[in-house]
């Protein structure tokens, strides 16, 4: 009897736990090509880039990477072709939209980096998004390591 | 007023004509027509600048007679801009071919602290071999930004600093007299057409 219960409790466990899984997936937020460009020797930071499309009207809080010491979120805008940069307290992540952290406008800084960021190696990062009911959920992304020639090349390729 | 059109309309046509070399390289700096970048031939700036490059060596303007500077003003952790034109500049270069050539990019730092010689180096020639970083005090950078009209500013972040700063990339004839500035918007196919205004002039 004790083992029965304890099987149907199990299973009910791999129910509980299987509809958890696939709630947070609709929950989600999605990540998509993220990419960080690499590093010369000695140089301390770098930027990584991303699309974000969130299923809910959602922010992105913050980032954190084990690849650096300090990930901020920052804006780049560009006003008679001076380039203004800076933090941002979030960014707006609107329902089903999918909003572009690029070169050419938001992207995440990483600050203080523990090491050269070569071709290929693969970066990770931890993104905090929170919806407008103050859930918060983390997303895990591998971001591999691009040239900035490369990327644009692949951006050249892509748009025609 | 008139006489100018005229002049830049034979201008014109003796560059189509292949004599382009021959009618501006007396020194002039008639106003140029550029179909995307901004015309600065009577603009005079970045003359005088003396400045460090990654072997040690000091550089002016003049070191660069004969090849068509452009100059473009960043630091090696900008995310964005520098990056950006630094390939679109490599493209150029590759999309000119043969008269690419002539083209020098030159890339000075506005953060002087903290991009040393050996970073700067790295971090230009990943773009292309032929790219040349610039370094000065902070007192010289300061000069030399001033004397191209260039801002650049540190903005503090925590207990390190970004920068913002001009994102134009400043184009030299090959006698040393400021043409063309190109927007950071333009594409690599844009920039090189003006590119080869400046080149049919001189």
């Amino acid at each position: 009897m004790t083992a029965l219960l304890s099987v149907v409790s199990r299973s009910l466990l791999a129910v509980t736990l299987l509809v958890g899984v696939s709630l947070h997936a609709m929950a989600q937020t999605r990540v998509d090509d993220a990419w960080v460009r690499t590093t010369v020797l000695g140089q301390p930071s770098s930027g990584a880039f991303m699309r974000i499309t969130a299923d809910t009207d959602s922010k992105l809080l913050s980032v954190s990477s084990a690849a650096a010491k300090d990930v901020q979120v920052h804006q780049m805008s560009m006003k008679d072709d001076v380039m203004h940069m800076g933090p941002v307290d979030f960014v707006a992540l609107p329902a089903g939209k999918t909003v572009s952290l690029d070169p050419e406008g938001y992207h995440v800084m990483l600050m203080g980096l523990v090491g050269q960021i070569k071709e290929g190696d693969q970066v990770p990062l931890t993104l905090t998004v929170e919806n407008a009911k103050g859930v918060r959920e983390t997303i895990e992304v591998q971001a591999p390591a691009r040239t900035m020639k490369a990327s644009m090349d692949m951006d050249h390729g892509a748009s025609h | 007023m008139n006489d100018l059109l005229t002049r830049r309309q034979v201008l014109g046509g003796l560059g189509i004509m292949g004599l382009g070399l021959l009618a501006g390289c007396d020194g002039s700096t008639t106003a140029l027509d550029f179909k995307y970048g901004k015309d600065l031939s009577n603009e005079i700036r970045g003359r005088t600048f003396k400045l460090t490059d990654t072997e040690g060596e000091v550089k002016t303007l003049s070191s660069f007679r004969g090849l068509m500077p452009m100059v473009f003003f960043g630091f090696t952790q900008c995310p964005s801009v520098c990056p950006t034109a630094l390939a679109r500049a490599a493209q150029i270069k590759k999309i000119m071919g043969e008269d690419g050539k002539t083209l020098q990019v030159i890339f000075i730092t506005v953060d002087p602290e903290r991009d040393t010689p050996k970073i700067l180096d790295a971090y230009v020639k990943q773009f292309d071999p032929s790219f040349v970083a610039l370094r000065g005090t902070p007192e010289q950078t300061l000069e030399v930004a001033k004397e191209f009209k260039v801002f650049y500013e540190k903005e503090p972040i925590g207990d390190t600093y970004t920068m913002s700063h001009t994102a134009t990339s400043f184009v030299f004839d090959s006698r040393g007299n400021l043409r063309l500035g190109l927007s950071p918007s333009l594409s690599a196919k844009q920039c090189a057409e003006d590119l080869l205004t400046v080149m049919e002039v001189c």
